[in-house]
């Protein structure tokens, strides 16, 4: 494997944390809103409350890692993405700074009025939205270079049945990863009422999600027949990820193995993007830049790979000790014990 | 191709969001230093007010880390956005200690979240105390990593530019720059400086309002022997930063001491304005300059003339460079004659008057660190990469940037506002009595 492969498969590898740990805070927020607007939200608010916040920080870090960690082993990403996502990526991080200070506001603070609540849940479904904007761009055919600089064709992307797909597929994955994910965890923490409610709302969104991801697939044929093919001849990745999805619905619909499900979710989810990934090889961004031409000096790609396993050496125990002592501490998880400053 | 307004834009965008999120990132690197310590007097002496002003600062802390956090995810971003062209040169040479920075981060986080929801959890408080320990390096480590690639914007070094191409890349030395000494250890410790006299500003002002409790007093004389510290360190270590100006960055120091001719025995000018290029009511110490820049009265100091006229730093950094001095003179002072006065027993110190002055000494220590800030960055004008690149060649070109300006403003107003809002209410319905009766601390 050469450098840029690494380095590029350690950047999706993050970004794939990103996803799902993201998905969950974003759902879990929208699914609080929601059912406050239905009266039902004594049901799930503590449970949500107290999966995110030891966590919202760290799932804020997984999105910088990936942002820093492109423009370092990949510099002209900087050029071609910096010039030309102004505008999406300001919204992005408007909505993100809205929302994690209003969370943190909210739940450090005094507990504010039901308004926030369905902002903060609102903003959860935007910003998967906005965010995905940059995947559709990357796919090629919205951007120009004129006078040797990328511009970007905003009419062309928001008219785009791909760039709406797009967005429809990362809402409809933001909540059905999230709602997985509670069953279990308010399955876990002894909470009936709750679990079945996001059992619920998980065998909801699995079918839009299944529709939107053939969907997208069927427009790539249309709108990039090179990555189409490449989508194509990866087709047993895909298949795996479908025969995945398709179980964890049947343990959901059984009500049995929630703990499992969600295992077999996150391999589901992994097998769908690096699939999806490897298929987008070896372009960053259609046709104009590919991760060879992009990449950085070998002394700086040397230097960030020995500083990124020196990183994760440091990293995952503490991530270990983070999920022990909350994600898997009965006494945590169930309310048993809330030892919050 | 260069669009002048989306460089001017940019500047603007960049100038606001650094100024905005460098209060919070400020308070966010030292106050864990503040919370580790009382904690540990706490754990030392077996007092629970040390423990209970640890608790309290930390529930403050989390507000301010989050806006920190929102507005730190907003300027690493806007690097890339607002000057992707200075991303793209530099990012392959300085992309190391960025990327080292998300994982002081990451620790950091992580930490802090088992932090938070451990109060009480295990048998020791020793056990919990040593969790903030990673806080507190993290979120230091984070203040170097970010101040390295600075200085690196400073005193770029490590590689070789042959046909316009970088080559020859060594990132261990373009981060072993010669600014970086100076600047991150008076980064650092100007950052400890800072959240010092704000926590000992709110101290103080409870006792203005009449709270007459122990605990705060306790607070204060903690934090005036932390200031003094920290304080002295800071001025030492900026005398540093002079030198090392006077020996790399000459232009700059120059411009922010007004000293036009390349001469020996250099005179320091204090205070003064420009007006039509002339410098008026200005205070003349002889030798000064000399001696800031090289400990020596009869060294010679080089002056604005050597320097082609479009390569001088705007000379409003005069005033900024007087600004931060001052400040860090009268904070040292303070807390100084605080002490002592708390050792001799003088009575006015504990009186309105000379509470009101503690006070200040918040807001002034944020003032010192936005006019250090904006010395630092605006005297390397034009350069973005001092020697290398001029500021409107790393610029974006697109044609939004200026509504992105006021969509920028209005957020961070709110979040001003809203994390001021939030702590007062947080800190007003849960008052320190009320807290210690809840807690039925006092042994009394
Ligand atoms: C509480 C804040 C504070 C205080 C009291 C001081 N400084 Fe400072 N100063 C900073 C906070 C700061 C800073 C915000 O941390 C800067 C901005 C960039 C940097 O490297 O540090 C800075 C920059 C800075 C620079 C420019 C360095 C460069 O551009 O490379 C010099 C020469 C000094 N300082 C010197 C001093 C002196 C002689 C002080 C005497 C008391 C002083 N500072 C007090
Ligand atoms: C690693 C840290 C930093 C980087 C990479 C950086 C980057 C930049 C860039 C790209 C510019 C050019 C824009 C311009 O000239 O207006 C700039 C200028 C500026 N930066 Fe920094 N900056 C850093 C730290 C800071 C901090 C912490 C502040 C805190 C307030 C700050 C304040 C400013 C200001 C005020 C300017 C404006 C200079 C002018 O008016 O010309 N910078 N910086
Ligand atoms: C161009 C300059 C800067 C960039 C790109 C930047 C980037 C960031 C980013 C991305 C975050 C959020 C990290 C997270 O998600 O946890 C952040 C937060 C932070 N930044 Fe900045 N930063 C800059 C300047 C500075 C400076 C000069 C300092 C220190 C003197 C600083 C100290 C911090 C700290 C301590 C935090 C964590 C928030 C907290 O704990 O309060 N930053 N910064």
């Amino acid at each position: 494997m050469n450098l840029e492969v690494l380095g590029v498969t350690v950047l999706w590898t993050f970004l794939f944390g990103y996803v799902i740990v993201a998905s969950i805070d974003f759902g879990a927020g929208f699914f609080n809103a929601y059912t406050l607007l239905t009266n039902r939200s004594h049901i799930l608010s503590d449970i949500i409350k107290r999966y995110l916040s030891p966590v919202w920080e760290v799932t804020n870090v997984f999105l910088v890692f990936f942002f820093v960690g492109i423009v370092g082993f990949f510099p002209l990403t900087a050029f071609y993405y910096g010039t030309i996502l102004l505008v999406p990526v300001s919204i992005s991080i408007i909505l993100l700074a809205v929302r994690g200070s209003y969370y943190a506001f909210e739940s450090y603070g005094a507990a504010g009025h039901k308004g926030y609540a369905l902002a903060y849940g609102l903003s959860g479904l935007l910003i998967p939205a906005s965010l995905s904007v940059v995947l559709t761009i990357s796919e090629g055919g919205f951007v120009d270079i004129v006078d040797g600089r990328p511009v970007l064709d905003f009419w062309a992307l928001y008219t785009s049945p791909l760039s709406w797909s797009i967005v429809l597929l990362s809402i409809a994955a933001v909540l059905y990863i999230s709602a997985v994910f509670l069953t279990w965890y308010a399955w876990k923490a002894n909470d009936p009422q709750a679990s079945d409610l996001m059992r619920k709302y998980s065998l909801i969104w699995a079918l839009p999600l299944i529709i939107t991801a053939i969907g997208i697939i069927v427009e790539m044929r249309d709108h990039n027949a090179v990555h189409f093919n490449s989508i194509v001849s990866l087709w047993p990745l895909f298949l795996l990820s479908g025969l995945l999805f398709l179980v964890t619905v049947w343990f959901l619909w059984k009500k049995r193995n929630y703990g499992l499900a969600v295992i077999l979710l996150i391999f589901q989810f992994a097998f769908a993007f690096f699939a999806y990934g490897i298929s987008h090889y070896p372009y960053l961004l259609y046709p104009h830049l590919t991760i060879h031409q992009g990449f950085t000096n070998t002394e700086m790609a040397i230097a960030l790979v020995i500083a990124f396993i020196l990183g994760l050496c440091l990293l995952l125990p503490s991530l270990y000790l983070l999920f022990r002592l909350f994600l898997f501490n009965k006494k945590y998880v169930t309310g048993e014990r809330n030892d919050h400053v | 191709m260069i669009n002048e307004s989306a460089v001017f834009w940019s500047r603007v965008l960049t100038e606001t969001t650094l100024t905005f999120h460098i209060i919070y990132a400020t308070i966010g690197v030292g106050i864990p230093l503040m919370i580790m310590i009382a904690q540990w007097v706490g754990y030392k002496n077996n007092d629970e007010h040390y423990i209970l002003l640890a608790r309290r600062w930390t529930r403050g802390f989390v507000i301010t880390v989050a806006v920190g956090v929102v507005t730190g995810t907003a300027i690493g971003l806007q690097l890339s956005l607002l000057w992707p062209n200075f991303m793209q040169l530099a990012g392959q040479v300085i992309a190391l200690p960025l990327f080292m920075e998300t994982f002081a981060f990451f620790f950091e986080a992580i930490f802090l979240g088992i932090y938070l929801y451990t109060w009480d959890r295990f048998d020791s408080q020793k056990k919990h105390m040593l969790l903030l320990i990673p806080v507190a390096i993290g979120a230091s480590m984070s203040a170097v990593f970010i101040t390295i690639v600075n200085s690196f914007m400073n005193a770029p070094q490590g590689f070789d530019v042959v046909n316009g191409e970088l080559v020859n890349i060594q990132p261990l030395i373009a981060m072993f720059n010669p600014a970086m000494p100076t600047k991150v250890a008076h980064v650092l410790v100007s950052a400890y400086m800072t959240s010092a006299f704000i926590l000992a500003s709110i101290a103080a002002f409870r006792l203005l309002q009449g709270s007459n409790h122990i605990y705060h007093k306790k607070a204060l004389f903690l934090l005036m022997k932390l200031g003094i510290v920290f304080s002295f360190a800071t001025a030492l270590i900026g005398d540093f930063s002079g030198k090392y100006l006077a020996e790399y960055q000459p232009e700059k120091l120059a411009a922010a001491e007004w000293h036009f001719e390349t001469t020996g025995e250099a005179p320091l000018v204090l205070l003064g304005i420009m007006d039509d290029g002339e410098v008026r009511y200005e205070i003349t110490v002889p030798y000064g300059l000399s001696i800031l820049a090289h400990s020596n009265p009869f060294a010679e100091v080089i002056g604005l003339d050597e320097f082609p006229p479009d390569e001088i730093p705007p000379l409003y950094i005069h005033y900024l460079f007087n600004i931060m001095v001052f400040i860090g003179m009268f904070l040292f002072l303070v807390p100084l004659v605080y002490v002592i006065g708390k050792r001799r027993s003088w009575s006015f110190i504990n009186k309105k008057w000379f509470r009101w002055v503690i006070v200040s000494g918040g807001p002034l220590s944020i003032i010192a660190i936005e006019a250090g800030w904006w010395l630092a960055e605006v005297g390397r004008q034009p350069w973005i990469l001092r020697g290398l690149m001029r500021t409107e060649q790393g610029a974006t070109t697109s044609d939004q940037v200026d509504l992105m300006l006021l969509l920028f403003c209005i957020l961070y107003i709110v979040l001003g506002i809203g994390s001021i809002v939030v702590l007062r209410r947080m800190f007003r319905a849960n008052t320190i009595e009320r807290e210690i009766a809840e807690r039925k601390l006092e042994k009394r």
